[in-house]
């Protein structure tokens, strides 16, 4: 029997999730810091019958993995900032056309190839606001293996649920940090299977047609109907028009159906929050080093306590903004130049309490970066 | 076990991350202790300056990096130089005598160990130097278990291999304790 507990890298992490929430198809072009995740499955996908397929590019890679979807199959790609960069126009053909999808994102400094083999965050309004036009989208993120192997599978689901791309939005450093790994019972978490139609063949298949609870069951592309897709705005058929009403109701169905949805949407974990005066708000690598300070600062009575995000889009700003009314300061923790800390300071009741710890320069955002912080809005002096 | 916090410092190509993963993992798989393992490295394979920090504990790690070590390993001259001054004071420098000269005195227990000479004189292959000097660490501390370290090295190292790692671990040990005072 396989070991079940492993000793292994985020990426990794990420791989035994995705094959645990059934993936079928990957295709993808390596790069550092995520070239881990499509080495490990190059070997692992074929073993369980699935594919694998290196790309020329990471444009071909979105665009494969959108056609495999299509065509029922759970697909994934993996790339950094300069692969997501290119993955953007046809990221809008997945959220145009509604194809259950996974892109992740293992972030390096940037921008431009920037620092490969650096930590960085700086790509969180990219996979909020990469692709051209009105969207919605759902981003997701996580600071420890146990945590990454959930929201993988967890993404899988919603990419079904919603028939919507979905991005994993990981950092250099815990996509290479190993540590302690338990991959559960196969059934213990459960999984969301394509919601197929029950139109026969023979009869009139509507691929855009939304059923009452507005969900838009598939049909596997290449097998009994025959139908269109496109990135040109569609009526019910999947053929294009430009009718303003048919635009109208396109368009709001794509947004809503996530926006609507948002605190279903939204993973989120709390430390201390109950009675913190003095609230962190922070994701990925950056909790790790948040959490740090919140153990610290407890034992020596100071009330502080931390939100960490898992959903980072769409912004559960609701959920932000009831967990900070008592706060006296809330800090954002994160490494970029404050992109999580404008939608805090949207959310909150007093967004002149929003303040922001943070790193830019490749380097991991440490205890004492943020300690320093929160002596410096006290007036303590560093 | 009060937590220990390692840094590993040398040259790309040396085994100086492939050695903290094996002391990381074989504290979690077979010394059911929590450890977290990283790495600092720059885009050359070969000869760029490497460090890989280890943290060995028995409750939860959130801050992953080390920033000062109680053991600071370093196999080259500019890792010395680079990282002596981290160490924490009363901590232990292993150097390897060959490549690193040291120059001033920190507070530290400092250990200068032939460890790429005995390699080189009782095994002939420098391609084992890191397991050697894993085996050293673990005679002088006793961190892990050797036995979890064997384990290890019987899953992640092709048997034609083996053996010689093997031998290398068993030396590095021997040597440890000769310094271990």
């Amino acid at each position: 029997m396989e070991n079940k507990i492993k000793f292994v890298q985020g990426n990794e992490a990420c791989v035994e999730g995705a094959l645990y929430a059934g993936l079928d198809f990957f295709a993808g072009y390596p790069i550092t810091p995520s070239t881990e995740i499509a080495e490990i499955l190059s070997a692992r996908l074929p073993q369980k019958g699935g594919k694998f397929i290196q790309m020329e590019d990471e444009i071909a890679s979105m665009c494969a993995i959108i056609g495999a979807s299509l065509t029922g199959k759970k697909v994934l790609t993996a790339t950094s900032g300069p692969g997501f960069s290119l993955m953007q126009e046809s990221l809008g053909y997945a959220i145009m056309t509604e194809i259950p999808s996974i892109i992740v994102n293992v972030q390096r400094g940037g921008p431009s190839t920037g620092i490969p083999t650096h930590v960085s965050q700086g790509d969180v309004n990219q996979t909020r606001w990469g692709t051209h036009g009105d969207h919605a989208i759902i981003t997701m993120t996580a600071s420890n293996h146990p945590d990454i192997f959930l929201v993988t599978v967890d993404a899988f689901n919603i990419a079904e649920t919603y028939r919507t791309p979905v991005v994993l939005l990981f950092d250099e450093v815990v996509g290479h940090m190993r540590e302690k790994l338990i991959i559960p019972e196969p059934g213990k978490i459960p999984l969301v299977e394509r919601l197929r139609t029950s139109v026969r063949d023979g009869t009139d298949y509507h691929p855009y047609l939304a059923r009452e609870d507005g969900r838009l069951p598939m049909s596997d592309f290449g097998g009994v109907h025959r139908y269109n897709v496109t990135g040109l705005a569609h009526d019910m058929w999947g053929f294009p028009t430009d009718t303003p009403k048919v635009a109208h109701g396109l368009l709001r169905h794509l947004v809503d159906k996530i926006e609507n949805n948002v605190n279903k949407i939204a993973r989120y974990k709390e430390f201390y929050l109950e009675d913190a005066d003095q609230i962190l708000i922070s994701y990925g690598a950056s909790a790790r080093s948040a959490l740090h300070v919140v153990e610290n600062l407890r034992k020596k009575n100071q009330k502080i306590g931390l939100l960490e995000l898992q959903t980072l889009w769409p912004f559960p700003s609701a959920i932000v903004r009831e967990k900070c009314l008592k706060a006296k300061y809330i800090v954002v923790v994160e490494m970029n130049m404050g992109q999580i800390r404008t939608s805090v300071q949207n959310a909150v009741e007093h967004p002149e309490r929003v303040f922001l710890a943070n790193r830019i320069d490749g380097v991991m955002i440490n205890p004492t970066d943020i300690k320093n912080i929160l002596r410096l809005i006290k007036g303590q002096g560093v | 076990m009060t937590r220990c916090r390692i840094v590993f410092s040398g040259s790309g190509g040396q085994g100086v991350i492939t050695a903290a993963i094996i002391l990381a993992e074989a504290a979690v798989l077979y010394d059911n202790l929590i450890a977290v393992q990283t790495q600092a490295y720059g885009a050359a394979a070969r000869g760029g300056s490497t460090r890989s920090d280890v943290i060995i504990a028995d409750t939860k790690i959130n801050y992953p990096k080390v920033t000062q070590p109680n053991i600071l390993v370093c196999l080259t001259q500019e890792s010395y130089s680079k990282f002596y001054s981290i160490i924490r004071p009363g901590g232990l420098l292993i150097t390897d005598s060959r490549y690193v000269q040291t120059q001033k005195r920190v507070d530290a227990r400092q250990k200068e160990i032939p460890i790429y000479e005995t390699v080189m004189e009782k095994i002939g292959k420098p391609i084992v130097f890191n397991i050697c000097m894993l085996g050293t660490l673990l005679g002088i501390t006793g961190l892990v278990t050797p036995f979890s370290i064997q384990k290890v090295l019987e899953n992640r190292i092709p048997p034609e291999f083996l053996e010689l790692n093997q031998k290398a671990l068993k030396i590095g040990l021997a040597m440890g304790k000769k310094y271990s005072d």
